[in-house]
């Protein structure tokens, strides 16, 4: 066989086994699908807001329940505790201007509220 | 067509005879570009596969959770303002919440007490998370004790551990009755952690919260979209933090490929003479070129790629995990279920094989179009 034929059998080798990450990626996805609708039963009866990746402290338990001062709930310039805090990055609240925060802490503008 | 095809075979074969010449070299560049691309394709497919997962899950999670904010923390809610919630228009349903942390001294990791709204179990009895039973060692019908806030000794009986499918949400969980909770926390009776609303019209949420705030200025409302937000956006900076680790890595590859590309060797700018003056034009020997970077590019991306996939989703990103998943003592034990996005796919691939493969071309060409005779004297 001629090494262009070798190098391009390779290249479609490499081409099918490319396409067949989709096709298992496709197959996981469906063996899973019981496994899923059991987290989505158990958050949907539960209430559950969050993930429980991080269980250390609360703003990293829930962080999407953590009020705008719980990473720095020592003193204002008060560092970081926990190791997790440095991976999962501070809430978007905290790099929004602050004339936002508080009864609209959320996203919702303050000139919604006022309406 | 057929011609073309030919001339084309005859092309690689050239091509692959001259890399085989410089073969430590090119074999060199090949393995650092497969690296580059599995570490790149594993984050990308690493992160997406888990904000997937969470916007999934989450997507059941209440529509409205309200808090009530006390000097800027978040507080109990008191009795009456359930009531006061119920004559917003457009709240289908208002259910207090209880759940707290607990530390617990002897695995040294904080607990999520809950009381679950349906299906609690009985006073005395709780149900655990999966990561919690292999922390402590339980297991159906076996007895825990924990020590309350006020020092007072509590004992239950674990009814039921949750399902291992579970644990990525669950995995912390302790679930008690109503009674037993208040109990334990000494919690007063009417008051409630926060509320969960649901709302009829899932059009009218953001008019609802609108409602919520102005009718109770000290409550923060928190909605569904937001949840799901905060889970894109931890997993967005987590994939930046990785990427920026990595940024070393693919600035040093840049001018490694930058090197390999732009500045050619004496030694192939004699070949291209020698090519020239035995008559090969110069589009030739700049369609041999283009074989070349398409060659190593394509086999890197595509190699780089499978491999980043068997990684991920069946080793389960052994090599990256605790930088991409983080830790905790009662960390979940899960197996992400795989997605794949195609436009981070084409993107992975337009920024990996499109830039070498042009990048050879340039110097290429400039050779190609100098006279053959100074290109060997030179």
């Amino acid at each position: 066989m001629r090494p262009a034929d070798r190098a391009l059998l390779l290249l479609l080798a490499g081409v099918a086994a490319f396409t067949l990450c989709f096709a298992d990626a496709a197959r996981l996805r469906g063996a899973a699908g019981a496994d899923e609708a059991e987290r989505t039963r158990l958050v949907a009866q539960l209430r559950l807001t969050d993930l429980a990746l991080f269980t250390e402290a609360r703003y990293t338990r829930h962080p999407s329940q953590a009020d705008l001062h719980s990473a720095f709930q020592d003193h204002p310039l008060a560092f970081e505790h926990f190791p997790s805090g440095s991976l999962i990055g501070p809430p978007p609240g905290l790099v929004q201007s602050h004339s936002k925060v508080g009864g609209d802490g959320t996203a919702i503008p303050a000139a919604e509220v006022s309406k | 067509m057929k011609l073309w095809l030919a001339k084309q075979r005859y092309l690689i074969d050239f091509t692959l005879a001259s890399l085989a010449r410089r073969k430590a070299r090119n074999l060199g560049l090949l393995f650092v570009y497969i690296v580059l691309v599995f570490m790149l394709a594993s984050v990308t497919l690493y992160t997406h596969a888990l904000r997937q997962e969470a916007a999934r899950v989450l997507a059941a999670s209440p529509e409205v959770i309200l808090q009530r904010m006390v000097a800027g923390r978040h507080d109990l809610i008191p009795p009456g303002y359930q009531e006061r919630i119920g004559r917003i228009r457009g709240v289908q349903k208002v259910e207090g919440r209880l759940w707290g942390y607990y530390y617990d001294a002897v695995t040294k990791a904080n607990y999520t007490f809950m009381v679950p709204a349906e299906n609690a179990p009985a006073a005395g009895e709780i149900i655990v998370g999966p990561a919690l039973e292999r922390a402590r060692g339980l297991a159906k019908n076996n007895g825990i004790s924990f020590r309350s806030y006020s020092g007072k000794l509590h004992t239950f009986i674990v009814a039921e551990v949750l399902p291992q499918a579970s644990e990525l949400v669950s995995a912390d969980l302790v679930l008690m009755s109503e009674a037993s909770f208040r109990a334990f926390f000494d919690y007063p009776a009417g008051h409630y952690t926060d509320i969960a609303l649901s709302v009829a019209n899932p059009l009218e949420v953001r008019n609802v919260a609108v409602k919520l705030a102005a009718a109770l200025p000290d409550a923060r409302p928190i909605l569904r979209d937001e949840v799901l937000r905060t889970y894109a956006s931890i997993f967005d900076w987590r994939e930046g933090i990785v990427l920026a680790l990595l940024s070393a890595a693919i600035l040093a590859f840049g001018i490694l490929a930058w090197e390999k590309a732009s500045g050619l060797s004496a030694e192939e700018k004699r070949e291209i003479g020698i090519l020239k003056a035995i008559g090969w034009e110069t589009g030739d020997v700049i369609k041999m070129k283009f074989w070349e970077g398409l060659l190593i590019s394509l086999t890197a991306f595509l190699i780089g790629f499978v491999a980043a996939y068997v990684h991920v989703f069946h080793f389960s990103a052994s090599l990256f995990e605790p930088v991409l998943k983080g830790w905790a003592v009662l960390y979940p034990r899960f197996q992400l279920t795989p997605h794949i996005d195609g436009v981070q796919v084409a993107t992975l691939f337009f920024f990996t094989v499109v830039p070498y493969a042009a990048a050879v071309l340039v110097p290429i060409w400039k050779a190609a179009i100098t006279d053959p005779d100074s290109v060997m004297r030179s």
